[in-house]
């Protein structure tokens, strides 16, 4: 039962980074601007949140750095693919490259510091509850937060005027135009949100999951985010039990290797993303219910007056 | 006015020039590094070897190094430009520079290169690899001393044979105090993956491991360890920051002998293309002080230490039992051949696992 226990555990905190990032590049893909630069945010968003809270000493300014940064990340993006309409895929994969380079000037002076992790919660008597006491109330922050951001996402999308709007935009930008939405402010909004998703989720590697920072420290969890929003089909509900999924392959993996099960480990590494192939397959096949990708999904968008 | 600043300008351009001259007559050598020269690991430890090596040498020679310059055919031309830059001996650090390494080094017969962990050379193209597998002998034996539960958690990177012959080498050293000793081991498929390092030590604890080794390079594991409690090895680097009261000793790259000998080498123009694969008595490596053992277990690991050293004592010494019970062929003597142990793809006898894709 305790080994249950821990490997809950496990599995939340691997799959946090994952729900933050992709949560915000859902929002991004939903108003129609694909950004594949999620990489690149994520890793300036670590190397700028560890600084601001080995500086400062608080989690809550380092957390508050690594959204910061993954703004001004997003609005470079922005800049180009809106202001400019430069090809998206192109911008995304440029963003990627310079946030590793950038991340690892940031970075360089505070490589080999230590910081103190984000404290865990802790109610006296329900935090000792036996085996669901410290999954349900002995998370940290950012766990809370990535799933009181999920569920507002949702409620925005479907259940708020503005969320309508921007999936408007997301699937005929045309129409959305002519009847007079600012597509390209809504689309911009939406980036920056994506950065900012994308910068908190790079912030907590270093805040609470490994507390240091070393360049590359990502490791390519932004494009498991990005895959992740296809896996979800773009839904918000689907992207919760994707991310969990995508989180428990990857901690299961590691435990089945221990335990000596002879699963080969480089078939349960490449796991997630045969997921997301089978799962772009079922939704090319199933064209009728369910959410397939915004019509608009990375198409440049000039208005024409 | 106008006189004072011409003449500063002239002055500036005359410097200019005389440094020109003085860079010209210097040896110019070059490196190309895997990762980012902060990674407190493998790439660490290279970049700490030329500063090494500038500080000894600096008068007459001149660094340049690229890093982050990745595996494969990308590689030959950060290596092309080097020996355009006018590099005239060129460090190439990692296994997958070989073949790119291999191709410049045809092309341009007059510049001397040097390829770490590699096993093909050519008249211009030396090699050299360390012998850990002498470190992680200590390191074994000090694990199986300091483990209660008798079970040792090992995080591998790839399953390529310098990893499975630090592991036999573990698990041999670790006989020697526990013949029960058991090893859990997980591989991360990857040289450098924080998270994922770190989560792979969260379950060989979870799974009643009590002392935590890797092969890989980030001090992700050392953390988790010392947050739980529980002992842990280093790797590349010493990395006792991340546990002042969890790393028991760590094996660090110290290339810095080597490079210097070279260059000297290089300089006096006595240079010839060597296979070099140095092992404790060679400096190639040295362990981090035993921390965070009694003084017996210290003592033991020191003995073990200057047995090895000295050359009386070899990790690989036969009869060598596989998983199987089988003896393995001795084709060095007393000991395995160096060729069986840089080609090692197998188990011995009480690891319970099997190697990956095997």
């Amino acid at each position: 039962m305790e080994l249950v226990e821990a490997i809950i555990l496990s599995v939340l905190a691997a799959s946090t980074p994952l729900l933050i990032a992709a949560t915000g590049e859902l929002v991004t893909e939903r108003s129609g601007v694909l950004n594949l630069g999620v990489e690149g945010m994520m890793i300036v968003g670590a190397a700028c949140g560890f600084a601001g809270a080995w500086l400062s000493g608080s989690i809550i300014i380092g957390a508050l750095c690594g959204i910061i940064a993954g703004v001004l990340m997003s609005l470079i993006f922005a800049m180009m693919t809106l202001g400019l309409a430069v090809n998206q895929v192109a911008t995304g994969l440029a963003l990627t490259i310079l946030g590793i380079g950038l991340s690892g000037l940031i970075g360089a002076g505070f490589v080999g510091e230590r910081i103190t992790p984000a404290p865990h919660l802790y109610i006296p008597v329900l935090t000792g509850i036996p085996l669901i006491g410290r999954i349900v109330f002995g998370e940290d922050g950012f766990v809370y937060l990535s799933l009181a951001l999920i569920v507002a996402v949702s409620w925005f999308l479907y259940r708020t005027r503005a969320g309508l709007v921007l999936r408007a935009c997301g699937d005929n930008h045309v129409s959305a135009h002519a009847l007079g939405y600012p597509v390209l402010r809504i689309r911009m909004l939406a980036v920056m949100f994506g950065g900012a998703c994308a910068g908190l989720a790079g912030a907590y590697l270093p805040l609470a999951y490994t507390p240091f920072f070393i360049p590359g420290m990502t490791a390519g969890r932004g494009w498991i985010a990005l895959a992740l929003v296809v896996f979800a089909s773009w839904l918000p509900g689907r992207l919760v039990i994707g991310a969990y999924l995508f989180g428990a392959v990857s901690i299961l993996q590691l435990h089945l290797q221990g335990a000596g099960i002879g699963i080969p480990s480089q078939f349960m590494s490449a796991l997630p993303y045969l997921a997301t192939v089978v799962v772009l397959v079922l939704l090319s096949r199933a064209r009728t219910g369910g959410s397939t990708a915004p019509a608009a999904l990375g198409t440049v968008f000039v208005p024409d007056r | 006015m106008r006189k004072t600043i011409l003449a500063a300008a002239a002055a500036l351009l005359l410097a200019g020039s005389f440094g020109a001259a003085d860079a010209a007559d210097k040896l110019k050598v070059g490196f190309i590094y895997l990762g980012p020269v902060g990674d407190l690991g493998w790439t660490y430890q290279h970049e700490q070897a030329r500063q090494a090596l500038v500080k000894e040498l600096g008068d007459r020679i001149e660094t340049t190094y690229l890093e982050n310059v990745p595996e494969g055919p990308d590689a030959e031309r950060a290596i092309e430009q080097l020996v355009r830059a006018g590099n005239k001996l060129i460090f190439t650090t990692s296994f997958g520079y070989m073949d790119p390494t291999l191709k410049v080094a045809k092309k341009y017969p007059n510049v001397h290169f040097e390829h770490a962990t590699g096993y093909k050379r050519d008249a211009n193209m030396s090699t050299y690899s360390a012998k850990w597998y002498q470190g992680r002998y200590i390191q074994g034996i000090i694990a199986a001393k300091m483990s209660k539960s008798g079970v040792l958690g090992y995080i591998g990177s790839f399953p390529i044979p310098e990893v499975i012959s630090g592991i036999n080498a573990t698990m041999l050293g670790a006989q020697t105090i526990n013949p029960n000793i058991k090893v859990k081991i997980i591989w991360a498929n990857s040289w450098f993956d924080p998270g994922k390092e770190a989560d792979a030590a969260k379950a060989l604890l979870d799974q009643g491991a009590d002392i935590i080794m890797q092969h890989t390079d980030s001090p992700a594991a050392m953390q988790v360890a010392a947050e739980r409690g529980k002992l842990a090895f280093g790797q590349d680097s010493e990395m006792i920051k991340f546990g002042p009261k969890v790393q028991l000793t760590s094996i660090m790259d110290t290339w810095a002998p080597y490079y210097i000998a070279r260059v000297k080498a290089e300089l006096d123009g006595t240079w010839k293309s060597e296979d070099t694969w140095g092992g404790l008595d060679s400096k190639m490596f040295e362990m981090a002080p035993y921390t965070n053992m009694p003084d017996d277990v210290k003592k033991l690991a020191e003995d073990t230490q200057a047995a090895i050293t000295a050359g009386k004592l070899h990790p690989f010494k036969c009869p060598i039992k596989a998983q199987d019970g089988t003896d393995v062929e001795c084709k060095g003597g007393d000991h395995l051949a160096d060729g069986q142990i840089l080609g090692m793809n197998f188990y011995v006898k009480g690891v319970d696992d099997k190697v990956p894709g095997k």
